[in-house]
C-alpha cells in the first residue's frame, strides 16, 4: 500500500492542490490497492477504465485552476446508486445485468464536483441485512478480521471495507435502519446519516422510501463533513426532498462543544449490555464534559419497541418497492409459459432468502385484515417513537448512544442465522433514528478486549447534521482511535 | 395471530414467489416467530395516535405542466430480457 | 320520470345501479412524470424512467392535473378536500410497470357531489357523486401481433385519471345513460377531459343490482368492467338486471363477481370470481408526502370557473325565452351554446334557437360537419333571421339563402342584395302585379264576385309567384281583397 492512500479526504485535496502527486497517480495506486484487496470482496464492479479517464479530467482541472470542491477524489460507490452506464446491481441475481440510462442525483453532485469513481460497491441485497452476507457477489470480509473473517456489517458493508481497508478515499452508503452506521462502527471509521429529506433519494434503489437516506462513509469526521456537503441539497426530482439550505458542515469543526447539552437516553442502558460498550459510551460523555458540555439523562421511552415497528414498516415498503422486479422491462428473467409463471420463477430465483423473507412479511402485514393490527398500528408507534426524540431534543441539543451492542461477528454465525430476529436485534440502537428522520453519525471510540472497534452514535435534531460534526470531532480528537 | 399454511401459500402468491412444499411448515414457523416479536407493540396503547406518515410533516410539492422527458425508446428498452418491435414482450396474456 | 320497472310472471323488480368513471385528465404531461400524453404516437415513446418504473425513480406531482380535478369537483358540485392522500394499490400487471398503482383511497381529493340529469319525459333526477380520486393508468398490451406473445406499450402508464363514483342512485338504464350524457357534457365544458368513449379517454365500470319493486334492501351487486359506449352501457344494465332476475325466480343466488360486457352478443360473462379478487394492499404512497390545499387556492380555482350546462340551460329558458327542451339541446355542448349566444345576440333568440335546432344542425348532419367547422358563422345565421323578422325576406326565400349560405359561407345580406331576393312591400308595384293578374281571369274574377270568395287565396298565389316570390304576402293579401271587393 501507497502512503498516499492512506490519507484523508481534506489531506489528499491539499495534496492534489499543491501538486505532490497527480489525481491519475493517486487513482492508479487506489486501483493498485483494489487489485491488491480483492480478498475483500468489496467491490462487485470495478471501473477502472472510467475511473483513470475522470481522473485525467481532473488533473487537467487542477492545472487550468478550474479544480472543484472534490477535485480527483477517488470514491467507492455503494451499489445501490443507479450510476448512467456502468452496471447496478443491488446486490441482487435480480438486477446483475442492469445498466442504468441515467445517474442518482447523489451521484450526480459528486461527479458533479470532481469525484473520481473507482467502481461499485458490494452491500446486503437490496440493503437488507446487519452483515452483507445477503449479498449475490458473496460476504464482504472486515479488514480487522484476524483469525476467523468477520462481518463487516451491512448493509453497506462493501464501503465501509474498503474505506477502512483503503480500497477507496471514501464511498458512499445507504441508511435504513442502520446501514451506514452500523458498518462504519464494526469497520473502525466514520459514516453519517443525515436527516430524512437532506440528500435526494433519486436514482437509488429504493428498499424503505420513508426511511431511507443516503450518507458518506469515509476515514474521519472532517472527510464525513467534506462529502455530506457535496452529497447533499434540495432536488426536485424527490418529493421528500426539503428544501433546506445545505451548510458548510466543515465550519462545525472549529465550533466548541461547552454549554451544549448531550443527552444521554436510559433506555439504551438495558440491564446486560456488554460492560465494555457501557465503559466507552461513558468514557465518551466525559470527554464531553471535560470539554464544558452538561450530560444529562433522558428518557425516550418507546425505545423497546423501536424493532418491532421497523420491521412492520421497512419490509411493507419493501413488498411494494421490489414488486417492479417482475422480469418484464429489466434485469433477470427466468421462464414461464404463462406470465405468472415467469413473475415467480423470475423472482424466486432472482431475489435471496432474506430479501423473499422480507418482501412476504411486508406483504402479510399489509394484506386485508391484517393492515389495522400490523401496519397501522406500526404507522403509530412510529409516532410515538418520534414524539420521543421531539421531547428529548426540548431538553437537550444532541443525543449520545452507542451504535451497536456488539463488535464485528465471524461469517456465517449460527445464532444470527438460525434465527433472523438475532441478527435483527442488532439495529437496537439505530433504528429508532430511521423511524423519527433524525441525522445520526457514528464514530469509532476504542477496540474491544479482542481487538474489535465499537462506535459511537451522536443523534441530532432535524437538519443539525452541523452540530452532529462538532461534537464528532472532539470525541475523535480525544478517542485517538487508531485507524487501520 | 398465529398464521396457517394456506396464509402462507396465499401470502407467497401474492407476492409473486414460490415456496416448496417441503419448506411451507418451516417458513409458517419462522413468519410466526417474527410476527409474535412484533406483538410486542400491543402492549401499547394506540388509539388515540394519529399515524405517522410522513417524517418531516411536509406537503406535496407540485412540478409545471411542462414536457421535459420521454422520447428515450432506446434507453427504456436496453435492458428488456425481450422486445420486440419496440414493445416489451411476454409470453401471451390471457384476459 | 316513468319508471323502469322489469315485471316477469312472478313478479316487479327494479334496478340499483352505480357508476364508476375513469375520465382521462387533459394534459400536457404525465400526472407523475414529464413525458407527454400524446396519444397514438410510436409505442414506448413517451414514456420516462419513472414511467418504465426504473429502479430508483420517483413520482412527482404534475400541477395541472391537481388543477383540473378540482375544476371538476367544483363542477360536480362536490366537497374539495384540503388534505387528501396518495396511496398504492398493489397488484401485478404487465401495463403496470411498478406492479403498484399511485392512486387516493382514504382520503380523496373530492368528496361528496351531485349533478341533475334531464331525462325524456322533461323531468329532471339527482344522481349523488360518492366520491372523485385521481390516479394514474396502465400502460396498454397489445395481442394480436404474436400469437404467443404479448406486446407492452407504456405511452398511456403513468396519464393521469380521474375516478368519479357516484352513489347507487341510478333506478334505469336511461338515467345512467342520461348521466353520463351530462358528465361527458360538464367534463367538456370545463376542458378535463375530452370525454371520448370509444377512445378510451372515458371509462365505464357499471355496478348492477336487483330488487322486488317497494323492497329498499341493497342485493349482491356485479360489476361489469370498462363499457366503453353510453349505448353499451344502457344494454349492459338491462342484460344483467333480466340475468339477475332469472336467476333470483329460479331460486339461485347471485354472486359478488366481475364481468365483462360484450356489445356483439348483449351477454355479460365471468371475469373474476370474488374468491380470485385481488388483495390490494393498499397503503400511504411514502415517495409522495400528503395533498394540502389551501382555502386561497380552491377559491382562485373557483373564481375561473365558467357557467356549466346547468346555469346555461337555466338562463337561456329564462332570459332567452328558450323552451326547456330547445334550452338542453343547445346547452349539451359547449361549442353549440357558444355559437348560439353569438348568433342570437342582438337577434330573436328564440327564432335563432328554431332556425339552430332544425335547418342548420341538418345541414351539419348532411355535411358531416362538426359545428366549429360551420360553413354558415354564427354572425350571419343572425343576419339572416334579423332579415325575416324586419320582413326584407320571406321565410321561404330565408331557406334558399340559407342554402346558399352553407355551400359559399357568404353574409345573407349580401346573397339578399345581389340575387335581388328583398321582399317587394311596394304597394305600388304589387298594385300593378294584381291589376295585371285579376285583368288577365276575368273568369275567376265574376266567380269570386259571385260567392267563391275563396278563390282571393288562387289569387294571392298568383300574385307572389308573378313576383317571384318577393312580393310581401300580407301585403298582398290586403291589397288582392281590397281590389276585388271593389
Amino acid at each position: 500500500m501507497t502512503e498516499i492512500t492512506t490519507f484523508s479526504v481534506a489531506e489528499t485535496l491539499k495534496a492534489l492542490k499543491n501538486k505532490e502527486f497527480s489525481a491519475v497517480e493517486l487513482t492508479k495506486a487506489y486501483l493498485h490497492n483494489m487489485e491488491n484487496g480483492r480478498q475483500y470482496n468489496a467491490y462487485i464492479t470495478e471501473c477502472a477504465d472510467v475511473a483513470l479517464k475522470q481522473a485525467e479530467e481532473a488533473d487537467k482541472r487542477y492545472i487550468n485552476g478550474t479544480n472543484r470542491a472534490l477535485e480527483g477524489i477517488p470514491l467507492g460507490i455503494k451499489d445501490l446508486f443507479c450510476t448512467k452506464d456502468i452496471r447496478t446491481t443491488a446486490a441482487s441475481h435480480i438486477l446483475d445485468n442492469f445498466v442504468p440510462p441515467y445517474e442518482s442525483t447523489v451521484t450526480q453532485h459528486l461527479l458533479d464536483d470532481g469525484a473520481v469513481f473507482l467502481g461499485k460497491l458490494n452491500l446486503d441485497e437490496f440493503a437488507m441485512g446487519g452483515s452483507n452476507e445477503t449479498s449475490y457477489f458473496g460476504p464482504v470480509i472486515n479488514p480487522w478480521s484476524k483469525d476467523k473473517p468477520l462481518v463487516p456489517g451491512g448493509s453497506s458493508g462493501g464501503s465501509a471495507a474498503a474505506v477502512a481497508a483503503h480500497l477507496c478515499a471514501a464511498a458512499t452508503g445507504t441508511d435504513t435502519g442502520g446501514s451506514i452506521r452500523e458498518p462504519a462502527a464494526f469497520c473502525g471509521i466514520t459514516g453519517i446519516k443525515p436527516t430524512y429529506g437532506r440528500c435526494s433519494r433519486y436514482g437509488i434503489v429504493a428498499f424503505a422510501s420513508s426511511l431511507d437516506q443516503a450518507g458518506p462513509i469515509a476515514q474521519d469526521v472532517r472527510d464525513c463533513a467534506i462529502l455530506l456537503k457535496s452529497m447533499a441539497g434540495f432536488d426536485e426530482k424527490d418529493s421528500t426532498s426539503c428544501n433546506i439550505t445545505v451548510p458548510d458542515y466543515e465550519s462545525f469543526l472549529n465550533r466548541e462543544v461547552k454549554g451544549l447539552t448531550i443527552g444521554l437516553p436510559k433506555e439504551y442502558r438495558p440491564e446486560g449490555l456488554n460492560p465494555e460498550v457501557a465503559a466507552y459510551w461513558d468514557k465518551a460523555a466525559e470527554y464531553l464534559k471535560a470539554r464544558g458540555a452538561n450530560i444529562k439523562e433522558i428518557s425516550l421511552p418507546h425505545t423497546k419497541y423501536a424493532l418491532a415497528t421497523y420491521y412492520v414498516l421497512a419490509p411493507a415498503e419493501a413488498s411494494s418497492n421490489l414488486a417492479r422486479y417482475d422480469g418484464i422491462r429489466y434485469g433477470f428473467r427466468a421462464d414461464g409459459q404463462h406470465l405468472d409463471d415467469l413473475y415467480i420463477n423470475t423472482r424466486t430465483q432472482g431475489f435471496g432468502a432474506e430479501v423473499r423473507r422480507r418482501i412476504m412479511i411486508g406483504t402479510y402485514v399489509l394484506s386485508a385484515g391484517y393492515y389495522d393490527a400490523y401496519f397501522l398500528k406500526a404507522q403509530k408507534m412510529r409516532r410515538l417513537i418520534h414524539n420521543d426524540f421531539m421531547n428529548a431534543f426540548k431538553e437537550c441539543d444532541v443525543i449520545l448512544t452507542p451504535t451497536s451492542p456488539i463488535t464485528a461477528f465471524p461469517i456465517g454465525d449460527e445464532s444470527m442465522l438460525q434465527n433472523p430476529i438475532n441478527m435483527y436485534l442488532n439495529d437496537v440502537f439505530t433504528v429508532s433514528v430511521n423511524l423519527a428522520g433524525l441525522p445520526a453519525l457514528s464514530l469509532p471510540i476504542g477496540l474491544s478486549a479482542t481487538g474489535l472497534p465499537y462506535g459511537m452514535q451522536l443523534i441530532g435534531k432535524p437538519f443539525d447534521e452541523g452540530t452532529l460534526f462538532n461534537v464528532a470531532a472532539k470525541i475523535e480528537t480525544d478517542a485517538k482511535f487508531e485507524r487501520k | 395471530m398465529a398464521i396457517d399454511n394456506l396464509t402462507v401459500k396465499r401470502i407467497a402468491f401474492l407476492s409473486r414467489l414460490k415456496i416448496e412444499d417441503e419448506k411451507i411448515e418451516a417458513t409458517k414457523e419462522e413468519f410466526n416467530k417474527i410476527l409474535n416479536w412484533i406483538e410486542e407493540l400491543n402492549e401499547i396503547d394506540t388509539n388515540s395516535v394519529e399515524p405517522l406518515i410522513s417524517v418531516n410533516d411536509a406537503t406535496l410539492r407540485m412540478r409545471e405542466d411542462v414536457v421535459t422527458s420521454g422520447n428515450c425508446l432506446k434507453d427504456i428498452l436496453k435492458n428488456a430480457p425481450s422486445a420486440e418491435y419496440d414493445y416489451f414482450a411476454v409470453p401471451k396474456v390471457v384476459e | 320520470m316513468a319508471e323502469y320497472i322489469i315485471e316477469t310472471t312472478k313478479g316487479k323488480w327494479e334496478v340499483v345501479v352505480g357508476l364508476e368513471i375513469h375520465c382521462q385528465i387533459i394534459s400536457k404531461s404525465k400526472i407523475f412524470s414529464s413525458a407527454s400524453t400524446e396519444f397514438g404516437d410510436d409505442p414506448n415513446v413517451n414514456v420516462s424512467f419513472v414511467d418504465a418504473g426504473m429502479p430508483g425513480m420517483l413520482p412527482t406531482l404534475n400541477k395541472e392535473c391537481v388543477h383540473q380535478a378540482v375544476k371538476t369537483g367544483l363542477g360536480l358540485n362536490a366537497k374539495i378536500n384540503k388534505y387528501s392522500e396518495f396511496s398504492r394499490k398493489n397488484y401485478f400487471y404487465a401495463d403496470m410497470p411498478t406492479d403498484y398503482q399511485i392512486t387516493q383511497f382514504r382520503y380523496p381529493i373530492v368528496g361528496e357531489g351531485e349533478i341533475f340529469v334531464d331525462l325524456s319525459d322533461g323531468s329532471t333526477k339527482k344522481i349523488g357523486i360518492e366520491r372523485m380520486h385521481i390516479e394514474q393508468d396502465a400502460g396498454k398490451s397489445i395481442h394480436d401481433l404474436n400469437p404467443t406473445k404479448s406486446y407492452i406499450d407504456l405511452n398511456r402508464a403513468g396519464v393521469g385519471l380521474m375516478e368519479i363514483v357516484t352513489k347507487p342512485d341510478f333506478r334505469s338504464p336511461e338515467e345512467a345513460g342520461a348521466f353520463l350524457r351530462k358528465l361527458r357534457s360538464i367534463l367538456r365544458y370545463l376542458g378535463t377531459c375530452d370525454g371520448n368513449m370509444d377512445e378510451g379517454s372515458m371509462r365505464c365500470d357499471v355496478n348492477v343490482s336487483v330488487r322486488p319493486v317497494g323492497s329498499d334492501e341493497l342485493r349482491t351487486r356485479c360489476e361489469m368492467k370498462n363499457v366503453n359506449s353510453v349505448k353499451f352501457v344502457m344494454q349492459a344494465i338491462e342484460s344483467e338486471a333480466k340475468r339477475h332476475i332469472e336467476v333470483y325466480e329460479n331460486g339461485g343466488t347471485i354472486e359478488q363477481e366481475t364481468r365483462q360486457f360484450d356489445p356483439t352478443t348483449g351477454q355479460s360473462k365471468v371475469m373474476r370470481k370474488k374468491e380470485f379478487a385481488h388483495d390490494y394492499r393498499y397503503f400511504p404512497e411514502p415517495d409522495l408526502p400528503p395533498l394540502v390545499l389551501t382555502d386561497e387556492y380552491i377559491e382562485a380555482v373557483k373564481a375561473e370557473m365558467i357557467e356549466l350546462p346547468d346555469a346555461k340551460k337555466q338562463r337561456f329558458i329564462e332570459t332567452m325565452g328558450l323552451t326547456p327542451y330547445d334550452a338542453m339541446v343547445l346547452c349539451e355542448n359547449k361549442e353549440n351554446a357558444e355559437f348560439f349566444e353569438k348568433a342570437a345576440a342582438g337577434h330573436d333568440a328564440k327564432k335563432v334557437a328554431n332556425w339552430m335546432m332544425s335547418d342548420f344542425f341538418a345541414m351539419l348532419n348532411k355535411k358531416r360537419l362538426d359545428i366549429t367547422q360551420s360553413p354558415v358563422s354564427a354572425e350571419n345565421l343572425g343576419r339572416l333571421v334579423e332579415l325575416i323578422s324586419t320582413e326584407v325576406i320571406s321565410g321561404k326565400i330565408a331557406k334558399d339563402v340559407f342554402e346558399i349560405m352553407s355551400e359559399t359561407g357568404e353574409n345573407p345580406e349580401k346573397i339578399v342584395e345581389e340575387k335581388g331576393l328583398k321582399q317587394v312591400t311596394d304597394t305600388g308595384a304589387i298594385e300593378t302585379i294584381i291589376d295585371t293578374v285579376i285583368a288577365s281571369n276575368p273568369d275567376n274574377v265574376t266567380a269570386y264576385k259571385n260567392g267563391k270568395t275563396n278563390l282571393a287565396g288562387w289569387f294571392v298565389g298568383q300574385v307572389i309567384k308573378m313576383s317571384q316570390g318577393k312580393a310581401n304576402p300580407a301585403i298582398v293579401n290586403k291589397l288582392v281583397r281590397e281590389k276585388l271587393d271593389k
